[in-house]
């Protein structure tokens, strides 16, 4: 079990997730896919930090945590107008900017 | 990647390690497959739930303690809880249509995730990523130490970054999650006007209350022996008859609340005496009843 057999399980995952984008139709979901692919990430910078045996990449994972916090708190508000503006959340309604 | 490398990580890793991987390896993938491939929203957020609880693991095997407990507490219970939250709004039983709106999308899909599967296997087959580094005194019990001296020295602007993040994300959301009153309150008065005006002046019979039974799904017995379709809430009406493509408001014969209430553990006495019993544990559905006054139930 070295570190290549982590970063190719977060590249499995993070392929899952792409596809999850693409193909699902629920933004609810499409966020949850966007979430795997950077816990994928998450998983492949703490395997090289590992690696090289220094602590900075465990670090740079718990930013990229931050992060994704705050963007899931924004895109589920943004979900959320959508939603009272159109009682629906498949990202195929959602085709005009305005109303 | 040879064998010799996996020979000398072998030695170097706990065969514990080597089976938590394989097993979290296995789950993680699957469950990640289950969250593209399940219709509900609701079980793909369990799924996802699934795969980040592996992936906590999977940090605290690789040598990251702190980032597994971040893990859990940060993604599985915030992320995910909000998650949650927001689709109880949208509605847990929103589904995906599956009806392709762009012609071919899907096989587009599989054909460009196969393709950048294989770019990034052979990049990595490629890249040689040797074994772990020796285990220096950072990792293990001071990796808290470690990574809070690091985030306090090296990495203290992107911290401090972060803090404008957070705040600019928390006002973000309460100003887009916001919505302004059009109308104004009703008042006390106006909505006990309103409820003695509506069809139901008392509040409306909680479900099951007088039946046998007290699940909010089991419609209440009317005094002449009928169950009575205005005691279930019409979502719940509205999801059984979905579950079982049937009726809705299932009016159940009285025989079968007996036999559930047998299966509970007390026995199926007379009408009256279960009714008591279960009476005791209705008072929130009947309150919740009482909040809405003037819809009626259909």
């Amino acid at each position: 079990m070295t570190p290549s057999h982590f970063v190719a399980l977060a590249v499995v995952l993070f392929v899952i997730g792409a596809v999850g984008v693409l193909v699902r139709r629920n933004a609810m979901v499409i966020f949850m896919c966007v979430e795997l692919m950077l816990n994928a990430v998450n998983l492949a910078f703490v395997a090289f930090a590992r690696q090289h045996g220094n602590l900075d990449g465990q670090v740079i994972a718990f930013f990229v945590m931050v992060v994704a916090a705050a963007e899931v708190v924004v895109g589920l508000a943004i979900l959320m107008a959508i939603f009272r503006a159109r009682r629906s959340a498949s990202v195929d309604e959602a085709n005009l900017l305005k109303y | 990647m040879t064998a010799g490398h996996l020979l000398a990580a072998g030695q170097g890793e706990s065969t514990g390690a080597s089976v938590a991987f394989w097993l979290l390896a296995v789950i993680s993938v699957l469950a990640g497959l289950g969250m593209i491939l399940a219709r509900r929203a609701v079980h793909c957020a369990v799924l996802l739930a699934v795969v980040m609880l592996s992936l906590a693991i999977l940090y605290a095997v690789a040598g990251a303690p702190f980032l597994a407990f971040v893990q859990i507490i940060v993604y599985t219970g915030a992320v995910l809880m909000l998650f949650l939250f927001v689709l109880m709004i949208v509605g847990v039983s929103s589904k995906d249509s599956l009806r392709e709106t762009i012609a071919g999308q899907r096989l587009a899909a599989g054909v460009a995730a196969i393709a950048f599967l294989v770019l990034l296997s052979l990049v990595i087959g490629h890249a040689a990523i040797g074994p772990a580094a020796p285990a220096v005194p950072r990792y293990g019990v001071s990796n808290l130490r470690g990574i809070a001296v690091l985030i306090f020295t090296r990495y203290v602007f992107p911290f401090e970054v972060t803090a404008a993040l957070l705040i600019t994300a928390a006002l973000g959301a309460m100003v887009l999650a916001h919505r302004e009153r059009t109308t104004p309150k009703p008042t006390q008065q106006e909505l006990s006007r309103q409820r003695i005006a509506g069809a139901h002046p008392s509040p409306l019979p909680g479900p099951g209350v007088y039946a046998r039974h007290n699940a909010v799904d089991f419609p209440a017995l009317l005094p002449d022996g009928s169950p009575s379709a205005l005691s279930v809430s019409p979502i719940i009406a509205q999801r059984a008859s979905e579950s079982e493509g049937g009726l809705p408001a299932p009016p159940l014969p009285p025989g079968n609340g007996g036999s559930a209430a047998a299966e509970n553990g007390k026995s199926a006495g007379p009408d009256d005496d279960a009714g008591r019993e279960s009476a005791g544990a209705a008072p929130a559905t009947t309150g919740q009843a009482g909040t809405e006054p003037g819809e009626a139930r259909s």
